[in-house]
């Protein structure tokens, strides 16, 4: 049985953008993609989506204090 | 469910719309006495948004450490949780925010598969899977000098206890020492080749570390019940294999060694868990601090993809300013270095601009006026 990382309870959901996505959301955000946090494209989940150096992954974060957040990271 | 139209248009946070919609519905208001009350929803939302330029940073400091001053007076020892001892309170939460590889009591929560939860015997059998095993737990060994070789006295309780047969444990000696392991009755003997004392020790030594059975790191194992299943707690943690372990629940099985989840894991997954381990620990004191805080503790130190403590410096690995290092531990080391080095400090700080008497750029110092000056010559 092949395990999938992004099952495990302490992993949000991951998300990779298209390149017309991640245009829509810099412009969105009003932000250069150097100044979102960032991730590893050796990090586990990063590897199991198969992102690559200079895509921006979404994260849906399940927030205590907002219900559901949303993040984006450059890979990097 | 008619007033969803009404609030979808504002951007609220995803439980304070759902808060709304149920308050609405409470009181089935007309729409447009709906659209009047999101109104000043939302402009109650936004007048408690963290304005720009608010110092954030300083006020979860603040927030974490007052209440840690507490925490320093009353606990600097262990308590048990489930019979295993875990560092709590000060030593944990800095441990917590140190990023240490290795925590002084790694500690892992192992939830089964629905097979294994129920049946006490088979979550027996997942727990032997995992706890390490070594020869001095399930026999006698014994060096025999004068004979140069090494009998093992196996005891069938414990065997039994394990699950191990007999010819398992002999097979498992044999590999991992390389040997050849002959059996004599219901004892195994090892025959050292050649005649030597220290050839006798060392294959002595090396056969009490082998590992028969479970993970090395994996020290002990307890079962307990909660509610309707069973699950393991562990001293000791290594949650790459013991994911792998059959019968284990890996989506649910968690480690309170924070890098090791980032290793595993992920960055996301190292953010919750650091947020979980600080909340607890201070929750278990009795200690409230706004989870908020805390989260952003956490956004920070994992910003750049990889875990970065935070200590008394601050982020490590931040500030680059002098003057700050220097207002803070070893005024003249700090300042004579950076003469040697001929450092530059860009005063982009707040300590820096404090000294020099510049306003800092933080709330209202943060922002700039920028005018348009027409430089053309036109019109004058």
């Amino acid at each position: 049985m092949k395990m999938k990382l992004q099952d495990h309870m302490l992993v949000p959901k991951h998300e990779l953008l298209s390149k017309e996505e991640a245009e829509e959301v810099l412009k969105v955000l009003n932000v250069r993609k150097e100044q979102l946090p960032k991730i590893r494209a050796d990090d586990p989940i990063a590897k199991e989506i198969g992102a690559k150096p200079g895509d921006i992954v979404r994260i849906v974060r399940d927030s205590p204090t907002a219900g559901k957040s949303v993040v984006y990271r450059l890979v990097i | 469910m008619v007033y969803e139209d009404v609030v979808d248009p504002y951007p609220f946070p995803e439980s304070l719309r759902k808060e709304i919609l149920n308050e609405l519905e409470k009181i089935k208001p007309t729409k447009k006495i709906a659209k009047k009350i999101v109104e000043k929803c939302y402009q109650a939302y936004l007048s408690n948004l963290v304005e720009p330029g608010e110092a954030a940073g300083i006020v979860a400091a603040q927030s974490i450490g007052e209440p840690g001053t507490q925490m320093t007076m009353r606990t600097f020892h262990y308590a048990g949780v489930a019979e295993i001892n875990v560092t709590l309170g000060l030593p944990r939460l800095i441990e917590i925010l140190d990023v240490r590889k290795n925590p002084s009591t790694p500690m892992m929560t192992i939830r089964l598969t629905e097979e294994y939860a129920k049946d006490r015997n088979k979550a027996k059998e997942v727990a032997n899977r995992i706890e390490a095993t070594y020869i001095t737990d399930i026999a006698d060994v014994a060096t025999d000098i004068r004979n140069m070789r090494i009998v093992i006295t196996p005891d069938e309780r414990a065997l039994e206890r394990k699950g191990f047969s007999f010819d398992e444990l002999k097979k498992k000696i044999e590999k991992g020492l390389k040997t050849e392991v002959v059996e004599e009755g219901r004892k195994l003997v090892v025959q050292i080749a050649e005649p030597s004392f220290k050839t006798l020790m060392d294959t002595f030594e090396k056969l009490r570390k082998l590992v028969l059975m479970g993970i090395k790191e994996i020290r002990r194992v307890i079962i307990r019940k909660e509610g309707e299943e069973y699950v393991l707690y562990t001293e000791g943690s290594n949650l790459k294999k013991v994911m792998k372990i059959k019968g284990v629940d890996f989506s649910r099985t968690t480690t309170n060694n924070i890098y090791e989840i980032y290793e595993v894991l992920g960055i996301e997954a190292a953010r919750s868990a650091l947020i979980r381990e600080a909340i607890s620990t201070l929750e278990e004191q009795g200690l409230e601090v706004d989870l908020r805080h805390l989260m952003l503790v956490a956004d920070v130190m994992t910003v750049d993809g990889e875990l970065k403590q935070v200590g008394r410096h601050g982020v490590a690995g931040e500030k680059q300013s002098i003057l700050a290092r220097a207002a803070f531990e070893m005024t003249v080391n700090n300042l004579l270095e950076a003469a040697v080095r001929g450092d530059i400090d860009n005063l982009s700080g707040i300590t820096e601009n404090i000294i020099v008497g510049q306003p800092i750029r933080l709330g209202t110092g943060d922002v700039e006026l920028i005018a348009k000056i027409n430089m053309g010559g036109d019109n004058k």
